[in-house]
């Protein structure tokens, strides 16, 4: 990509779908590419196997994997370089799961030993002690949370969750949100996921952005604008998404903020 | 097949008998309770007073394994019929499903003494029933990603097979009598290929394997595997490739090595069942060989017989089944994973291209798997065209999935409403296909069925 055809169009690649695809995390970029199509935005969708030269791209999608293929893929992705470059020049990145783990500085092998990540968040995980988080996760954003376009603040997040690790968050990057149900990042910190820049990275699956479509804008008023300001993008009718949002929230126990997530979002929706 | 000579059963032990009188009393009870079908709760209590009891049971009679993550149930039905040779051979077999060893157990104790065991086995518990049943045949379909908040993921599970094949190797224990086991292997599969090479005799078949996303890095080395068009595969680091078969499938015909071409013309619809087919029938021919070590080519003197025995299954526990419903077909498809469904959709175009309406419905309670991420690795998008009803627990996750790939969804709360909006929108006579995941199928079998 060059910054010159951002704003006509998009490329959004999938990360190593043959090492990190366990958990329809190649949804995340589908999402991304049909919400901007819809919007009259060209956008590219491109499977990127992990056997070749990472591609240029606007918005990076890495999804969860098993331990071994995680290792494999961050070895690649350090010895590419494609992403650090693509980072540098304000390109976006989502890490979902292993994904999320392997953007940080270190994350447990197979055998539990630390093994480097690629840096790209202040983040470092290791092996929990307890028995893999596996369930609904329900979390509300923190002040420190990306605002959406205009400031408005995301709404809260759902989605699954299926993870060993315990994710500390350093101060070069912040949290994306506090759990209400669910683990999260573990380890007695009461957080969900992190974010730094425009590379952030969670636990939640199911896919994240299918569940989220506010999260799934934010990356693309990110990839289309040159500051740190997301742009912002015409409302779609997000019905069927509001409705899967409504029964996830209460299915967790958390039946308020859904509605009023979603009364709030109709009030403020700008731009119609 | 007739009862084995390999060994006679020994004097059951006092416990053992108790616990098969346990076992067949609480059957009873939870059948005349209206608390299931009366085979899994049975099984616990036999277990409970005598954790042996499966060997016992298992002991002096030819057992056949089958496991892998889809085709298990279909395929054990059909091992069941090709060994039925009408001449009063008693085969027994796990066939409500129940594919742990409460189930298992529940299967064996009425079963005649000799009589051929056919049991479905859960993958997770291959290597249990490996050691516990001394199999003549075990049977290695398929592996590919399920359930996975609940079942290991599957590089684990091919590691744990692996090393249960492996023990194999070990023979059985000094002055213990049993067959040896030979293993029936899908070479098409190289997660299913790299767990049989740790066996001592694997007769390779291959069927084919529609989901290659599972096993793209290489088991052995790390390295990558490249599948060519027409099935073959190999890793592009290490030696690791798919073996040389005993008999593989081309279309519908079973084919061996010689050139010998056998039709199938089966009850069953589909090119997974033609799989599940050609696996069951190579298994059978294996369970009749005599006593010895087991080569590794198939014996195809009977395979026209058995062909033909395997395909008197039309239904297996509702699945494939044809309803009438306000004077039309209603046909009940179960698909329960991203390679289940993508076998199905297989199927519809098989057979009708792309047309009719077509329902679709979705549960997550625990039998499904709590996650349906699973759902936007099922290539939904090659039901564009076709309008759809989604139905099920988790509809809403479908509606959303289907919105993403293009197709056209009416959501729908009640599944039996669901059929009859499809019905009221399908043109003419046409049949309606109805595809459900695990309780969501049995759920519209029990319901719409009626």
């Amino acid at each position: 990509m060059t910054s010159g055809s951002a704003r006509r169009g998009l490329t959004i690649a999938v990360v190593y779908p043959d090492l990190l695809g366990t958990y329809g995390d190649g949804g995340n970029a589908l999402v991304l590419t049909r919400r901007a199509t819809w919007r009259g935005i060209d956008a590219e969708l491109v499977q990127a196997d992990s056997g070749s030269p990472l591609p240029g791209a606007d918005i990076y999608c890495l999804g969860g994997g098993e331990d071994g293929p995680q290792v494999r893929a961050a070895e690649a992705l350090v010895a590419d370089g494609e992403l650090h470059r693509a980072v540098d020049r304000g390109a976006v990145v989502l890490g979902v799961c292993a994904g999320f783990q392997l953007l940080g500085h270190s994350f447990p092998d197979s055998v539990d030993r630390p093994h480097p990540g690629l840096g790209l968040l202040d983040v470092s995980t290791r092996k929990g002690t307890g028995s893999r988080a596996v369930g609904e996760l329900v979390a509300s954003p923190t002040d420190e949370a990306p605002r959406l376009s205009g400031g408005r603040p995301i709404p809260w997040l759902t989605g699954f969750e299926n993870h060993g690790g315990v994710t500390t968050v350093g101060p070069g990057a912040r949290p994306l949100a506090r759990v209400v149900r669910g683990v999260g990042n573990g380890g007695g910190s009461g957080t969900e996921g992190a974010w730094q820049g425009k590379v952030l990275g969670c636990y939640l699956h199911g896919p994240l952005l299918a569940r989220n479509v506010a999260l799934a804008d934010l990356l693309l008023g990110w990839a289309l604008s040159p500051t740190a300001e997301p742009a912002d993008l015409a409302p779609l009718d997000d019905v069927d998404e509001a409705a899967l949002r409504d029964e996830r929230l209460s299915a967790a126990g958390a039946p308020g903020p859904g509605l009023w997530q979603r009364l709030r979002s109709l009030v403020r929706r700008p731009g119609t | 097949m007739t009862a084995s000579a390999d060994a006679s059963p020994g004097a059951p032990r006092a416990r053992a008998v108790t616990a098969v009188k346990a076992l067949q009393v609480s059957n009873w009870l939870s059948r005349a309770l209206g608390r299931g079908r009366g085979t899994v709760a049975g099984g616990r209590v036999g277990l409970a007073i005598d954790p042996t009891l499966l060997s016992t049971l298992a002991r002096g009679r030819p057992v056949a394994l089958v496991t892998g993550t889809n085709g298990k149930t279909t395929t054990t039905r059909m091992l069941v019929a090709a060994l039925s040779d009408g001449r009063g051979a008693v085969v027994v077999s796990n066939d409500t499903g129940a594919n742990m060893p409460a189930g298992h157990v529940a299967a064996l104790a009425g079963a005649p003494a000799g009589a051929a065991a056919v049991l479905e086995v859960d993958e997770g518990y291959l290597g249990r029933l490996i050691e516990e049943t001394a199999p003549k045949v075990v049977l290695l379909l398929n592996l590919s990603r399920d359930q996975m908040d609940r079942i290991s993921e599957v590089r684990m599970l091919v590691d744990r097979w692996r090393a249960a094949l492996g023990r194999l190797r070990d023979g059985p224990g000094a002055g213990v009598e049993v067959p040896a086991t030979v293993v029936v292997a899908n070479a098409d599969d190289p997660m299913v290929t790299w767990a049989a090479l740790a066996a001592p005799d694997v007769v390779w078949v291959g069927v084919g394997q529609v989901w290659h996303l599972d096993a793209v890095g290489c088991p052995a080395c790390g390295g990558r595997i490249h599948f060519d068009g027409a099935g073959s595969w190999a890793c592009d680091r290490c030696g690791f490739a798919r073996p040389p078969r005993a008999a593989w499938l081309e279309r519908s015909d079973l084919v061996l090595p010689g050139g010998e071409r056998f039709e199938m013309e089966l009850g069953l619809p589909g090119q997974f069942n033609r799989a599940n087919a050609a696996m069951a029938a190579v298994a059978a021919e294996l369970m009749g060989a005599g006593p010895g070590r087991p080569g590794t080519s198939v014996p195809a003197e009977d395979l026209p017989a058995v062909l033909a025995r395997l395909a008197s299954v039309d239904q297996v526990a509702g699945r494939f089944s044809s309803i009438l419903r306000r004077g039309r077909s209603v046909r009940l498809l179960l698909a329960k994973n991203p390679a289940g469904w993508t076998a199905i959709f297989d199927l519809l175009e098989e057979e009708a291209g792309s047309g009719p309406p077509v329902v679709l419905s979705v549960n997550a309670r625990t039998a499904d798997g709590l996650d349906t991420s699973w759902l936007w690795d099922v290539p939904f998008e090659r039901l564009a065209g076709r309008s759809a009803v989604a139905t099920g627990d988790r509809r809403l996750d479908l509606a959303v999935r289907l919105r993403y790939a293009g197709v056209d969804a009416e959501v729908v709360v009640d599944p039996t409403d669901a059929v009859d909006r499809a019905l009221g929108t399908a043109p003419g006579s046409s049949p309606l296909d109805v595809v459900g995941n695990y309780t969501a199928f049995a759920d519209l079998r029990d319901r719409v069925g009626r």
